[in-house]
């Protein structure tokens, strides 16, 4: 089943290297990984996709927080959350398909960022399946070059991650 | 008071006196020089110097498992860090709380492929409960304050502090302060329990028939062994002890199964297989206790105190979890048993220890030796046991010796067995018995080792001369890797691939003599014990005692891989 943790840890140089290191030493899989300071600048904002049984996420929650800098550590799977992932795409198109990307892009409520002669460049913002979805619908032919944020999360209502 | 200005390398040594260290174990370097030359200038803190920096770190770990406080080793950058990682891996496994210093190249070097440059912080990770690379000397008594403070705490472990040489430099001088508390908001180890999870698993024990206390090396790291034997008399129940909890309880009590385990004893192993109640404290479930997890333990009601919440329900699940200290946890329970007008029905304990004492009947650790055999080496465990009166400190290596010095010497008390049972470590004895000595000098400190871990640390011979300390090494002789040929005996049909030494063995005694100590050669059963009696008359002199021993004994029981707890080999013929 798929996850996602949040993690807020210490804003120091080798916090990140920790959480990763973990993950490939005790054999967890990391399939997304994001992470950026936070309002308050000591503290940064790890949000990690992965996958795994409820005691296998019970595990990696647990040897998370065994990490001396991490803070917090939630898995917003549990409850309502919401989940973006940004994508950039370069796309191939000619005179012929030019219009039906741009009206791919449109329904996907994309944006085109950049224009070549033989380019478009698509900015998307959605789920990871919403993502895919437009990838299928634009076709692999047609795709140069796909650049994908991994998935950031937050939690619906009031619940509030901080220290 | 005036203000103080010190350099970082000056800050260090202050850092450590100021946590009351008395004793680093360490190995110079260019790196380190700056740290050095602070060393020379002050006499709080002495320096032991080693002869690899593997050693430094396992004097230091035996240092700490003997002495409960924590222990510091001190190297220079690249080869001097990395000899330091068998080391730390070591402590981490066992949970020993360590501090290892080491040099870094100058800040500005870093990153370039500098001479002796190592990544240590990132080479070391895997196997640190924390480290730091320092960047700047005024963050020096912080970090290590807060070092030391995370070492010590908690579910305690080795800590590294990386120091390049450049905030070491001896020109530069900052001010000394020191935090008057440390506080860190993402680290708040566990001091108590939940007090309602005690109170349910002394509930679930009032109602269990065959109950047992199985106790690991928690119980020793934070001092709960008191409370755990008193409770435990009180309760008139068995107890039975992992490889690194040896001791916790005291080892010639009638309530004491032995070892459980691999080569656990057999009525350990039996009664934990058939109990219906299993207090588990401070151990972790490891697969050198278990077997197979699956098969392990069917009837029981298991309750799993331990300090780090990652360890409960790692491998096996607890039906009462109790994240907890374990003095706490068995202080509590020992308050609710003292409280309660309740008690463990007597006719159930009564049937109990009846089922026990058939399984004990069974003599599993019997072995049969004549006077005119080969010794055998548990026979040469056990005069060692007799000739220290069970009172001195034993350090082991790791393979046969290991599991014989676990089975045959029982121990009477906390921290009087030092060994590397995690992560199993050859090459430890010798470095922790010279840790020992530090930590208690003027104490029996005996390392039983095997003629392949002793040559994996053999240069700290040398050091033992350097600062007059006297271990006796009990040297058990097989000429084989014994361990290793048991397996190949059992497993692979007795094919000896590279676990015999095609007789270059050196000659121990002399070489013992050549680094200025005393050696005696046992070969007969008629000498073993005159020579251990010699062996420990002489309290001033290291003896290197080898003891040529019977090159085919087995160590038993032996659990069947992919079996319960119950399935054991008991001899190479008979099975449980």
């Amino acid at each position: 089943m798929r996850r996602i943790l949040s993690v807020l840890m210490e804003n120091e140089a080798g916090a990140l290297s920790r959480v990763v290191g973990l993950f490939s030493q005790r054999g967890y899989n990391i399939d997304s990984l994001t992470v950026a300071p936070t309002e308050d600048q000591t503290l940064s904002r790890l949000t990690m996709t992965t996958f795994g049984d409820d005691r296998a996420l019970e595990q990696i929650k647990k040897q998370l927080h065994k990490l001396i800098e991490v803070v917090k550590v939630v898995d917003l799977s549990e409850g309502a959350h919401i989940e973006r992932e940004l994508m950039l795409v370069k796309i191939r198109t000619d005179g012929s398909t030019r219009e039906e990307v741009k009206r791919t892009t449109d329904i996907f409520r994309g944006q085109i960022v950049d224009v070549g002669a033989n380019l478009y460049t698509v900015q998307l913002a959605g789920t990871s399946d919403k993502l895919d979805a437009f990838l299928t619908a634009i076709g692999p032919a047609a795709i140069a070059e796909v650049v994908r944020t991994g998935m950031s999360g937050i939690a619906r209502g009031e619940r509030i991650l901080t220290i | 008071m005036a203000i103080e200005e010190l350099s970082g390398g000056e800050m260090v040594l202050r850092s450590l006196k100021d946590e009351g260290v008395d004793y680093i174990f360490g190995y110079p370097g260019g790196a380190a020089l700056h740290i050095y030359d602070a060393i020379y200038q002050q006499d709080a803190v002495q320096h032991i110097l080693v002869r690899h920096e593997q050693a430094a770190v396992h004097a230091a770990d035996g240092y700490a498992r003997v002495s409960g406080r924590i222990g510091v080793a001190l190297a220079t950058s690249g080869p001097g860090a990395t000899n330091t990682i068998t080391g730390i891996a070591t402590a981490y496994m066992d949970s020993i709380p360590i501090l290892v210093i080491t040099g870094q190249v100058p800040l500005e070097l870093i990153g370039e492929d500098a001479f002796q440059e190592t990544d240590m912080v990132g080479v070391s990770r895997p196997i640190v409960k924390h480290s730091y690379l320092v960047r700047n000397a005024q963050d020096i008594p912080a970090i290590i304050q807060k070092a030391v403070y995370i070492a010590t705490t908690g579910r305690p472990g080795p800590v590294v502090v990386d120091i390049p040489k450049s905030v070491t430099d001896p020109n530069l001088k900052f001010v000394y302060e020191r935090m008057a508390k440390v506080a860190l908001r993402s680290y708040n180890p566990v001091l108590t329990g939940h007090t309602g999870q005690v109170k349910k698993a002394f509930n679930a024990l009032l109602m269990a028939k065959r109950p047992i206390i199985y106790a690991g090396g928690g119980v020793i790291q934070g001092n709960a062994s008191e409370v755990l034997t008193e409770l435990a008399i009180e309760l008139g129940v068995p107890v039975t002890n992992t490889l690194m909890g040896l001791g916790a309880f005291p080892g010639d009590h009638t309530q004491f199964l032995g070892m459980l385990g691999m080569h656990g004893t057999y009525e350990a192993n039996m009664a934990m297989h058939h109990a219906d109640y299993i207090f588990a404290i401070g151990a972790r479930f490891d697969d050198r206790v278990t077997n197979d997890v699956k098969r392990f333990c069917p009837d029981a009601v298991i309750v799993h105190v331990d300090i780090d919440p990652a360890s409960i329900a790692k491998i096996i699940d607890a039906h009462i979890p109790i994240v907890g200290q374990c003095r706490w946890v068995l202080e509590e329970m020992l308050r609710l048993y003292k409280a309660s007008d309740l008690t463990l029905k007597p006719e159930n304990l009564k049937r109990w220890w009846a089922q026990i004492n058939g399984w004990r009947e069974r003599d599993c650790l019997q072995f049969e030796q004549a006077e005119d055999q080969p010794i055998k080496p548990q026979c040469a465990v056990q005069t060692l046991y007799e000739v220290t009166k069970g009172e001195a400190i034993i350090t082991s290596d790791v393979g046969q010796h290991q599991m014989f010095a676990a089975l045959y010497y029982p121990y009477k008390y906390p921290r009087q067995w030092i060994n590397s049972g995690g992560l199993g470590t050859m090459g430890f004895g010798l470095p922790a018995a010279m840790g020992a000595l530090f930590a208690k000098p003027g104490t029996a400190v005996a390392c039983v080792t095997g003629e392949g871990s002793i040559q994996m640390n053999i240069q700290e011979l040398s050091t033992c001369l350097q600062y007059n300390l006297p271990v006796k090494i009990i040297n058990l002789n097989n000429e084989y890797l014994g361990m290793v040929k048991q397996w190949q005996d059992m497993n692979y049909s007795s094919r000896y691939s590279s676990s015999t030494y095609q007789n270059s063995l050196p000659d121990f005694v002399k070489l013992a003599q050549a680094y200025g100590h005393v050696g005696i050669r046992v070969t007969t059963m008629a000498e073993l014990r005159p020579a251990l009696e010699e062996c420990f008359a002489m309290k001033d002199r290291l003896v290197f005692v080898d003891i040529k021993v019977d090159k085919d004994e087995h160590v038993y029981p032996m659990q069947i891989k992919g079996g319960a707890m119950r399935d054991m080999w008991l001899t190479k013929t008979e099975r449980s």
